[in-house]
């Protein structure tokens, strides 16, 4: 058996102004290899605990580029080059005919690209966490909000870090080891 | 930004802080607001409410319910492969009339779909939090709705195994491509985005609340089920600020494919020169008719769900009541629309234009036309009354009678402008044989044995949507702590 090392140390929490106070007082703290785990999103939590913004829009953006241009190229070179359809006499490519195919491409695609941003970004699926076996961190999705500070992080020390979370507000503090 | 911007302005008496008023003196007072979620419930209540639904053991009412639409189904499923062994002959389809219940069923359900993707995208933009207790099933009613609508499309063509090379643009050794100008093919554009788009919509949604299933269920099946699809999801707030901004994307995404997806199927008839189909009122008139009938269907169903799953402190009579006012905004706008298609038509001076309209309301399918007007125009005038919007067993009989009215919409506006149109020698009346009535029951059967499935499976509430709307499960925002 190899020696278990320390994962992180848990903190549960009820109250969310009590959680969001928490979360300031940690970032202050210098932490920076921390987590909250919540049942739903809390407003303006990911702004205290310092979590910068996401870059999806961008990818999303891209996804829209991506499906904008496939259209009109689509349109464009199977209507107007590769076999010139002739329809009474019209343009062979035309923005206003061009729309609607257009624009539901553009949103198609932004919205696939945004769904793959999306976990891909969470780096999800991830089906094993060496948290889940504890039974706090399993009702995060419930009823209850988990402080979680990483031994990783390098002001880490199981004292102080137990220490600030139990002064923070936080019940049942515990190490959890893997 | 988030789905509860608006908590700090939600006015229930202050809470926290020994229950003081505030020390701030407020210039304006908001008026209370009724309670979304009735009984204070605590987290953990709407957790154990919500997931223990799928973990009821089938009872014999649900069975034989399920049984009831599954033969229907099956039966609507055997007659569409009678259509494609023995032709479209089997249909009442003539000349003139090309277009009959196939397409009035096509436009039926995609229209109905329009009404999920409103309530879970619009009314996100929107701020409703009202919304996070119908959300869940109503995007799921939309994607039952698209699935029953795309049979009627690829059924109609004849012979559907060649509908997918006559429909997207693939490259072939006959170097032959699709026709952009079509809306026809725009269909295949926009009902195809619209599906996919609602469907990765739902299934973002739906994520946390299957991890909530995950660490609730206790069957070992269940928990690898759910565990699979809620891909590992911890309620981490840092992957909680990428997917709040994944779902403002997606629900801004929506928004528009709401509008336009049905301006592309309205399109189908309004880019045509047959009079009764050629207008520019279409694009709008079909959408605000799509949501009509979509809310409709959401309130069939809802008001069964709540009643039978004991909802009734989430799904509230104020959902009830906001959902009704929409019902009654929509039918006045299609009310409108009818008005002014038979002004217009007036006006114009066009003699073909003209004769269609009379033709509608004292020809041949007058008996249809009249349903119609009565169903659509005249009964929601009853939700002007508040006790009426409130009122069980009225919005549920007007919910049926809305579906009833704007079935017989879709039908009026093909078949009668088809059946007269320009030369006397072509009139003609169509009747739909038993094929078609069979095939159409069958979708319904489709639609409600997936709806069966999909509240017995999936948490039918957004659990974590639920939660976050609640009056104190958000953080006050005065700095004077």
């Amino acid at each position: 058996m190899s020696q278990t090392q320390p994962v992180a140390v848990l903190g549960n929490f009820k109250d969310p102004n009590v959680l969001m106070n928490a979360a300031k007082r940690i970032r202050e703290s210098g932490y920076q290899d921390f987590d909250i785990y919540t049942p739903y999103p809390v407003h303006g939590l990911d702004k205290a605990m310092g979590v910068k913004r996401t870059i999806l829009p961008y990818i999303s953006f891209a996804g829209g580029l991506f499906g904008f241009a496939n259209a009109i190229f689509l349109m464009a070179w199977t209507g107007a080059e590769h076999y010139k359809l002739n329809i009474g006499g019209k343009p062979l490519f035309s923005l206003q005919f061009a729309i609607p195919v257009t624009f539901e491409l553009t949103v198609l695609c932004t919205a696939i690209f945004t769904f793959l941003g999306l976990w891909g970004l969470c780096k999800l699926p991830t089906w094993y966490s060496p948290l889940q076996n504890d039974a706090g961190f399993k009702s995060a999705v419930d009823d209850t909000f988990v402080v979680s500070i990483f031994a990783k992080d390098q002001r880490f020390s199981l004292e102080a870090t137990t220490k600030l979370i139990k002064d923070l507000g936080g019940d049942d503090v515990r190490l959890i080891e893997a | 930004m988030n789905v509860t911007d608006t908590i700090n302005q939600d006015k229930t008496p202050p809470h926290g802080h020994s229950g003081a008023p505030s020390i701030m003196p407020s210039a304006f007072e908001e008026p209370f607001r009724e309670p979304l979620v009735l009984g204070n419930p605590t987290l953990h209540d709407i957790t154990e409410k919500i997931s223990s639904i799928p973990l009821l053991t089938p009872n014999l009412k649900f069975l034989i319910t399920l049984f009831v639409f599954a033969s229907m189904a099956l039966w609507g499923l055997a007659c569409m492969g009678y259509t494609i062994a023995t032709g479209i002959g089997v249909w009442g389809l003539n000349n003139p009339v090309g277009w009959g219940w196939d397409i009035t069923n096509f436009v039926f359900w995609i229209g109905i779909g329009h009404a999920g993707t409103l309530i879970s995208a619009i009314l996100f933009l929107f701020r409703q939090k009202w919304r996070t207790a119908i959300n869940r099933s109503a995007e799921a009613m939309t994607l039952f709705a698209v699935m029953c609508a795309l049979i009627f499309p690829l059924l109609h063509t004849g012979r559907p195994w060649v509908a997918f090379y006559w429909l997207t643009p693939y490259p072939n050794q006959m170097q032959m491509w699709v026709n952009f100008r079509s809306p026809l093919v725009w269909d295949v554009f926009a009902v195809s985005t619209y599906f996919t788009v609602s469907l990765l919509f739902w299934y973002i949604g739906l994520v946390p609340d299957l991890a909530t299933m995950r660490n609730y269920v206790k069957s070992k099946l269940g928990q690898t089920l759910y565990g699979i699809f809620s891909l590992g999801w911890t309620g981490s707030m840092r992957h909680w600020h990428i997917y709040e901004i994944a779902y403002m994307i997606l629900a801004g995404l929506s928004t528009p494919l709401v509008l336009s997806v049905h301006t592309v199927v309205s399109m189908d008839f309004a880019t045509s020169v047959l009079p009764g189909w050629h207008t520019t009122i279409f694009p709008p008139y079909f959408v605000a008719g799509a949501i009509f009938s979509g809310f409709a269907m959401v309130m069939t169903l809802l008001v069964i769900a709540r009643e039978v799953l004991d909802l009734k402190q989430y799904i509230t009579l104020k959902h009830f009541d906001n959902m009704n006012k929409i019902i009654l905004a929509t039918g006045m706008m299609v009310g409108y629309a009818y008005a002014m298609e038979f002004f217009i038509a007036q006006y114009s001076g066009n003699p073909y234009e003209s004769s269609v309209f009379i033709n509608r309301a004292s020809g041949d399918y007058a008996w249809a036309y009249w349903i119609m007007v009565s169903c659509n125009v005249i009964s929601p005038q009853i939700y002007w009354f508040k006790k009426m919007r409130r009122n069980i067993p009225v919005m549920f009989v007007m919910s049926i009678f809305v579906n009833i009215g704007m079935w017989f919409e879709r039908f009026t506006i093909i078949s009668t402008s088809l059946h007269h149109d320009y030369l006397p020698a072509s009139w003609g009346y169509y009747s739909p044989t038993w094929v078609e009535i069979s095939i159409f029951v069958g979708t319904i059967g489709i639609f409600f044995t997936l709806f069966l499935i999909f509240a017995k499976f999936v948490p039918m509430i957004a659990i974590a949507e639920v939660k976050s709307i609640l009056p104190t499960s958000q953080p006050t925002h005065h700095h004077d702590h």
